[in-house]
C-alpha cells in the first residue's frame, strides 16, 4: 500500500449561526489520499464540498467551527492547531487550496510578481527577490506558462491565464496536498481543459504530491481523478474508484446522479435523463435516520428511523451508506 | 417536427455593434436564419462568441445596428423611444425568455403572488374573480412541482436557485408565448436538478407546441434537446443542422475542436490537444 499523504479520520465541523443554531456540514468524514492520487469529491450545491475543502485545511475561521475528528497531513496531526500556527505553517507549504473564484485572489493594483513574493516571503522573510523572481519563474516554465505574465497586473490577464496563475501561485512552495474547490466551474470547454492539463501536469512532474478535487460536474472527475467520493448533506454516501462510481454506482443517491449525466455521446438521446425529486434535508435538524430517505426510491421504513452506517466493501476502497444489502441494490437497479 | 414548416422567427443579415472606430466590436456578424414552428433550437457557442447579444436582439431589449427579424413571416416594428412601448409588449405577449441567473430574473420587492400575477394581467386575465387567479396559480405551480400554499407568503430570495428556475418555468406557463427564448437556463444549477428543470421545459413545450431556443455552451444539453443546432463563433454561424448531424459528425474544425473538448464518459479524453 501506498504511502498515506492525508488522511481524515471522522472529522465533524459545524457552522454556528448568529440565532446560536449549529449546522453540521461535514459529518464523520473519513477519507485517506494516497501519495501520487487524486481524490474527488462530487455532489449537489449545499452538500458541504466547499466546506470539507474549507475544514481539511485546518483553518478554521467564524462561523465555521471544529467540533471533533482528526487530520493528518504526512503523518502530522494538525486538527488542534491554533489557526495563526496553520496559516504560517501548513498553509502553502503542507496544503494549497484554490478558491471557486480563482481569479479574484488576485490584487488589481498589485503585479503578480509582487503577490508572489508576499506569499514566499510570508513563509521565510529571508528569501530575496532574486530568489522569488527564479523560483516563480521556474515553477511557471514547467507549468507552461510565459515568464511575462509575472511582470503584469491582473487586469491584462484574461479569465483562464488569471486562473493558471492563481493556480501556480498556490503551488509554488510544492505543497503536498492541493484543494482544488471547482477550478473550472467559471471557465468555458477550451479553457477548463487547458487548467485540467495544467493541474495534471503539476502531478506528473511532482509539483504537488496529491490533489483533492472538487466539482459536481462529473465527466469531468471521472476524466481528471482516480478516485470519486459522492457527498450527501454533509456525509459521505459512496466513496470508490472513478470507474465504479460513475458506471456501477451503489447508494441510490449516486445512481441518480450518475443518471443525469449529459456528455455529447452517440446514444444519449435515446436514454432518459432521471432527475432527482426533492430538496436536500434542513442540516440544522438532520432526520434521525438516513438523510436521503425522503428522496429514495427503494425507501423501507428503517431507513427513516435507524442510522445508516457506512458499509465498507471486502477491497476496502469500495464503501456506500445504505441500509440495504448490496445484491438488494443491484437487483433494484436492474430491474428499473 | 410539423410536416409543413412555417418559419416562426427568421433574420437576414442581422448584425450587432458595439462602439466606433478603433473601439468597434462586431457582436453578430450578418446571421441568417429560419427558425420553424414548434422546433427546438440550440445555440451553441463559447463566451464572448455573442450568443447572449443575439437572444437580447432577438427579445428586443436591444436594437439591432444592421439586418430585419422576421416573425412569423411578418418584419419585426418595435417602434421607437416610449411612446411605442406597447408594441414591446405585444410581442413579448408572444416571445418570452429564461435567464441564466435566476437570482437576478425577480423583482426582489415582489411577493412571488406578484409575480405570477402579473403574469396572468398580461394574459388580460386582470378582471377575473380572484378564486379563478388562485386556481391558475395554483396550476401553474403543481405544473413545476412546487406548492402554491407554501409560496404565497414569501419572497423570491427565500427559494433556492432550482425553485427559482422553476417558477420561472411557472411563469412561461401561465404566459403562454409562441417562443420561448432559454439563454443558458441551467448554467447555475447543478447536474442532478439540471435535469428536473430539463424535463420540465420539454413537457410545457409538448403541451403548448411552443418553439423553444436553448443558447448554451454546454454541448451535450445541446445535443440532448435539440431538433437543430447552430454552431456560434465570433458573432457567425460557422455550423448548422440537425443534431446528429453536427454534434456526431461536425465537419468544421472550430465545432470538432468544441466537442473533443468536452470531457466524457465513454471516450477517451485527449489532453494532448491544447
Amino acid at each position: 500500500m501506498a504511502y498515506v499523504m492525508l488522511e481524515l479520520k471522522e472529522l465533524t465541523t459545524k457552522y454556528i449561526t448568529r440565532f446560536h443554531e449549529d449546522v453540521y456540514a461535514v459529518d464523520h468524514v473519513s477519507l485517506k489520499v494516497e501519495e501520487g492520487k487524486s481524490l474527488g469529491i462530487a455532489g449537489e450545491s449545499g452538500c458541504g464540498k466547499s466546506t470539507l475543502a474549507l475544514s481539511l485545511m485546518g483553518y478554521y475561521f467564524a462561523p465555521l467551527h471544529y467540533t471533533s475528528g482528526e487530520i493528518i497531513i504526512d503523518g502530522k496531526n494538525i486538527s488542534g492547531m491554533k489557526p495563526d500556527d496553520i496559516r504560517k505553517t501548513i498553509l502553502g507549504t503542507e496544503i494549497a487550496y484554490i478558491p471557486q473564484a480563482a481569479m479574484n485572489a488576485l490584487n488589481p493594483t498589485q503585479k503578480i510578481i509582487s503577490f508572489i513574493n508576499d506569499v514566499i516571503q510570508a513563509h521565510d522573510p529571508a528569501t530575496s527577490k532574486k530568489d522569488c523572481y527564479d523560483l516563480a519563474r521556474s515553477v511557471f516554465e514547467n507549468v507552461g506558462l510565459p515568464a511575462e505574465v509575472l511582470q503584469k497586473y491582473p487586469v491584462e490577464l484574461s479569465g483562464g491565464m488569471k486562473q493558471r496563475t492563481v493556480i501556480a501561485t498556490s503551488v509554488i512552495l510544492s505543497p503536498k496536498v492541493l484543494i482544488a474547490d471547482e477550478p473550472s466551474s467559471a471557465l468555458d470547454v477550451t479553457t477548463q481543459k487547458v487548467v485540467i492539463k495544467m493541474l495534471r501536469d503539476l502531478m506528473e512532474k511532482g509539483i504537488v504530491k496529491s490533489m483533492i478535487f472538487i466539482t459536481h460536474e462529473l465527466p469531468l472527475l471521472y476524466n481528471v481523478t482516480d478516485d470519486i467520493m459522492v457527498m450527501y448533506a454533509g456525509q459521505i454516501v459512496e466513496s470508490g474508484t472513478a470507474q465504479q462510481t460513475v458506471f456501477d454506482p451503489l447508494h441510490p443517491y449516486s445512481k441518480g446522479l450518475m443518471g443525469s449525466i449529459i456528455v455529447p455521446e452517440a446514444g444519449l438521446r435515446d436514454h432518459k435523463l432521471t432527475a432527482i425529486p426533492g430538496v436536500p434535508p434542513n442540516l440544522k435538524k438532520p432526520p434521525a435516520g438516513c438523510r436521503f430517505a425522503d428522496r429514495c426510491k427503494y425507501v423501507i421504513p428503517e431507513c427513516k428511523t435507524n442510522s445508516v452506517g457506512l458499509h465498507v466493501l471486502e477491497d476496502d476502497k469500495r464503501a456506500y451508506r445504505c441500509i440495504l444489502p448490496e445484491e438488494e441494490l443491484r437487483r433494484y437497479y436492474k430491474n428499473a | 417536427m410539423p410536416d409543413e414548416k412555417k418559419p416562426c422567427l427568421s433574420a437576414t443579415g442581422l448584425t450587432k455593434v458595439f462602439g466606433f472606430g478603433r473601439q468597434k466590436t462586431v457582436a453578430v456578424d450578418h446571421v441568417d436564419f429560419d427558425f420553424y414552428e414548434g422546433e427546438i433550437i440550440s445555440i451553441v457557442g463559447e463566451s464572448g462568441s455573442g450568443k447572449t447579444t443575439l437572444a437580447k436582439m432577438l427579445l428586443g431589449l436591444i436594437s439591432t445596428s444592421e439586418g430585419e427579424i422576421y416573425f412569423q413571416g411578418k418584419k419585426r416594428d418595435l417602434g421607437k423611444g416610449i411612446w411605442d412601448q406597447w408594441k414591446k409588449r405585444e410581442y413579448w405577449k408572444n416571445i418570452q425568455a429564461i435567464f441564466q441567473d435566476p437570482y437576478s430574473s425577480y423583482n426582489m420587492f415582489n411577493k412571488i403572488d406578484a409575480v405570477l400575477l402579473d403574469c396572468i394581467r398580461m394574459r388580460g386575465g386582470g378582471k377575473l374573480p380572484q378564486a379563478k387567479k388562485i386556481a391558475m396559480m395554483t396550476e401553474a405551480c403543481s405544473f413545476v412541482n412546487l406548492k402554491y400554499e407554501e409560496l404565497t407568503n414569501k419572497y423570491p430570495f427565500e427559494l433556492s436557485g432550482g425553485q427559482m428556475q422553476r417558477l420561472m418555468i411557472a411563469r412561461i406557463f401561465l404566459l403562454k408565448p409562441k417562443i420561448l427564448l432559454a439563454d443558458e437556463p441551467t448554467s447555475m444549477i447543478d447536474a442532478s436538478s439540471r435535469a428536473t428543470i430539463l424535463d420540465m421545459l420539454l413537457k410545457l413545450r409538448k403541451e403548448t407546441g411552443m418553439t423553444l431556443i436553448f443558447i448554451t455552451h454546454d454541448i451535450g444539453l445541446a445535443y440532448y434537446v435539440s431538433d437543430s443546432v447552430y454552431i456560434m463563433e465570433h458573432g457567425k454561424f460557422v455550423e448548422h443542422g440537425t443534431a446528429d448531424e453536427v454534434i456526431l459528425h461536425p465537419k468544421e474544425a472550430y465545432t470538432q475542436r468544441l466537442i473533443n473538448d468536452v470531457p466524457k464518459i465513454h471516450e477517451e479524453w485527449d489532453l494532448s490537444t491544447v
